[in-house]
């Protein structure tokens, strides 16, 4: 019995109605494909590079073979139906003649279909290999190097805008202490429709996601992480348009952590719901085969909602979160599962609060690695009150087992991080870890007490609102506004038109050996 | 106020002219560290100067808070500031406004036109993400908000704005190759002045990091807003407007 009290009964049946309401939207992502599913796809078969433009021929690819048969037969089989025709070998070179307009696309039957589905399988597998190869040798640089010492990990930021100034940031940070290092992705990157291509200098708020700055970026860490005796991970973001293809990226540069949310592309970048939703079970299935841990992001909802009004909109949402994931394949350690400390520090008893909030999604969710993120909407600029409400999210961190602490900035909402504030950051974490690091062992609250209290209500609270999500429709309550105050109808946003329907036939050969494994 | 002028800064008796700062250098923490900090403090007016903590960050800089006097005195008589047209409001503030001024929601369209492809700004200041910690203004209860996205034509802003019944339309324009962007924002305004009685025409704002903002008349534009621009700023700007517009009316 956890240390809350909480009724099995209800947990069992917020989980089932969690399933109940998950389940059509699983149908739904079965039974379509998208754009960037299918480059994915290509990826994995190796399909590699960009035009002289910039657009990458997966792009290009994908484009040529819908304008000749549509997208919801897959493209696997008319590509690879064509490279046997073609008699090329190589697949990014048939996606060049393509672009030239030098050949033609078709679905393929009979024994054309069985051996453009061979040779699509043959490729994809391939593709495959390469990720399972980066995740043993990810097992075996955590064995060589060590691990991190103690949970939570420390995870701290880096968002220059040049991959080359971010290397030595990311060093400087892992040396100073910090067990994973995210790159923060250059703004408006969710909402462009390919991935950029190349080492990328110049990035707004933020570094491009690319193949090539992942690599580099992986590749200073573990030269670090050899040093350091202790493997740092590297995070950055399976979310926006691109979804699949980044989760695909990072499975093969040996990335170990991905911001992949069921809903945050609807809500805060109004993408349309049905594309994030077929997005998203590709890529937590790529993920759960390369050993990714992902993170959700209910923190934000807590950046436009009120943190105590809606605290079981983020246990509804850790809720279908954990339903996606595990239908995908992911296990319970690759669930960072977020939430976050922002209940406003003027309001009586905010303390008390967050810990029954903290405490609550630990007790829920007691084995998977918990993404407890800082306070941000409560920050001024008052930057000795800032370490003070850091101090104390550290505290709430250490009190209620998290497993992944975001290390907040006292200047949060001043400037973007500078070397002293991320070291007086580090500082903070370190005394509140050190002086009460082991403190969860003795911490129990009071039965029927304030804080058991609070996480029943909150509870009963996210029953409640998954029982009317579950009498209608995940998307009918997305459309009306039921998470983070944004209405998103199904048929609106960003995306819509890169998304089909499945045809009789349609075959995805990485989905079909995803799901098969 | 006073008829006192001329103040200096407070630590804790008037006129002692005490500060504290805190800086890094690129130095590693020996005394030599601690002397070019002294040396900077001195620099910036603090006589004496006292330090009070150095502490080494990584490999070659250290971390340095200063306590110290200031000799220099600030004139309150000579301070200038430029003066906003319009007050900057919370969020909740602007509900509060359109809720009790207009009385129903106010609706908002917004579209980047012409051939740019470039939404970070129109991105940044209507959705919910929004820029610098700040939501964008489909994150207000009381805004109506459609993002049309990139490559509106003027005619497709102009129907969306009726079928809207938009009070406001804000326009991003990133793109400058031979001034297309002064070029698209005058075919939108005179296309807007043309569907329009000049009464029902819906606010016209327009938004980019290289327009003039002294331009709107010359544009046509109610409002022009550069770099930097927050939602905030924003959507105070259509409350003033939008509701000193209906009381004139």
């Amino acid at each position: 019995m956890g240390k809350l009290g909480l009724d099995p009964v209800t947990v069992a049946r917020a989980r089932a109605l969690a399933a109940e309401a998950g389940r059509p939207v699983v149908e739904l992502a079965r039974s379509h494909t998208t754009v960037s599913v299918e480059r994915a796809v290509l990826r994995l078969a190796g399909v590699a590079g960009a035009d002289p433009d910039g657009i990458p021929w997966v792009n290009r690819l994908v484009d040529a073979v819908v304008a000749d048969v549509g997208l919801g037969h897959g493209v696997a089989l008319p590509v690879f139906d064509a490279l046997l025709r073609e008699g090329v070998d190589d697949v990014t070179l048939l996606a060049q003649k393509a672009a030239a307009g030098s050949v033609r696309f078709a679905v393929p039957d009979g024994r054309f279909r069985t051996a453009a589905r061979r040779s699509a399988d043959r490729h994809v597998r391939a593709g495959l290999r390469r990720i399972d190869r980066r995740r043993a040798e990810r097992d075996r640089l955590v064995a060589r190097c060590g691990d991190a010492p103690r949970r939570p990990w420390i995870y701290l930021i880096v968002a220059t805008g040049d991959i080359f100034e971010d290397i030595p940031q990311a060093q400087a940070a892992a040396r100073a202490g910090a067990d994973v290092i995210a790159v923060i992705r250059s703004t408006g990157q969710s909402l462009l429709d390919y991935v950029p291509e190349g080492a990328t200098r110049e990035g707004f708020a933020g570094t491009y996601a690319t193949q090539e700055n992942f690599r580099l970026m992986r590749a200073a860490l573990d030269e670090t992480s050899a040093q350091l005796g202790r493997y740092v991970r590297l995070t950055n973001y399976a979310s926006g348009l691109c979804m699949p293809e980044m989760a695909v990226l990072a499975g093969l540069e040996r990335l170990d952590m991905m911001l992949n949310d069921s809903m945050y592309g609807i809500l805060f970048r109004d993408i349309n719901p049905v594309r994030t939703f077929v997005d998203q079970r590709f890529s937590r299935q790529v993920h759960a085969r390369a050993g990714i841990v992902i993170n959700t992001g209910e923190d934000n909802y807590l950046t436009t909602a009120d943190a105590v009004e809606a605290a079981h909109t983020v246990t509804v949402s850790q809720l279908l979160n954990e339903y996606f994931a595990h239908e995908a394949g992911l296990a319970d350690w690759q669930l960072g599962l977020g939430h976050a400390f922002e209940v406003d520090p003027d309001l009586p008893e905010s303390f008390r609060l967050e810990l029954a909030h903290a405490l609550l999604a630990r007790e829920l969710f007691p084995d998977a690695p918990l993404k407890w993120m800082p306070p941000t909407r409560h920050m001024t600029g008052d930057v000795f009150r800032g370490n003070l409400l850091d101090g104390f999210f550290n505290l709430v961190g250490a009190m209620t087992g998290q497993g992944i602490l975001l290390v907040g900035m006292m200047t949060e909402a001043v400037v973007t991080p500078w070397l002293s504030d991320r070291d007086i950051a580090l500082q903070n974490v370190r005394y509140v870890l050190g002086a009460a690091g082991g403190l969860h062992e003795d911490f129990v609250p009071a039965p029927g007490g304030f804080i058991q209290r609070r996480a029943d209500q909150v509870l009963r609270e996210a029953v409640g609102l998954l029982e009317r999500i579950a009498s209608g429709s995940l998307l009918d309550a997305i459309g009306d506004g039921t998470f983070g105050i944004m209405r998103r109808p199904a048929d609106r946003g960003k995306g819509l038109d890169g998304v089909a329907a499945h045809e009789p036939g349609y075959y995805n050969p990485a989905a079909h050996l995803l799901e098969v494994s | 106020m006073s008829g006192k002028t001329v103040v200096r800064p407070y630590g804790d008796t008037t006129g002692d002219g005490m500060v504290q700062v805190s800086f890094t250098l690129p130095v590693p923490h020996d005394k030599r560290g601690e002397g070019a900090a002294l040396q900077l403090a001195g620099k910036m007016g603090l006589d004496p100067a006292m330090l009070v903590h150095a502490r080494a960050m990584g490999d070659g800089f250290t971390f340095f808070v200063v306590y110290g006097r200031v000799g220099h005195l600030v004139d309150l008589a000579a301070v200038r500031v430029a003066e906003r047209d319009y007050p900057l409001l919370t969020a909740k503030d602007v509900n509060g406004a359109v809720r009790r001024r207009l009385r129903r929601k106010l609706s908002v369209v917004g579209a980047c036109i012409g051939t740019d492809a470039h939404t970070v700004g129109i991105d940044a200041i209507l959705n919910v993400k929004g820029v610098a910690g700040q939501k964008g203004l489909e994150y207000y209860r009381e805004l109506r908000v459609l993002n049309l996205g990139a490559q509106v034509t003027v005619p497709e802003l102009v129907e969306a704005a009726r079928a809207e019944r938009a009070d406001a339309v804000l326009v991003s324009q990133v793109v400058t190759q031979r001034d297309a962007h002064l070029h698209n924002v005058r075919e939108m305004s005179a296309a807007f002045r043309e569907a329009f009685p000049a009464s029902r025409r819906p606010l016209l704002v327009v938004g980019g990091p290289r327009f003039d903002e002294m331009m709107a008349a010359e544009l046509g534009v109610d409002r022009i807003f550069g770099r930097g621009t927050t939602p905030g700023e924003v959507a105070s700007y259509l409350v003033h407007a939008l509701t000193a517009r209906r009381a004139a009316a």
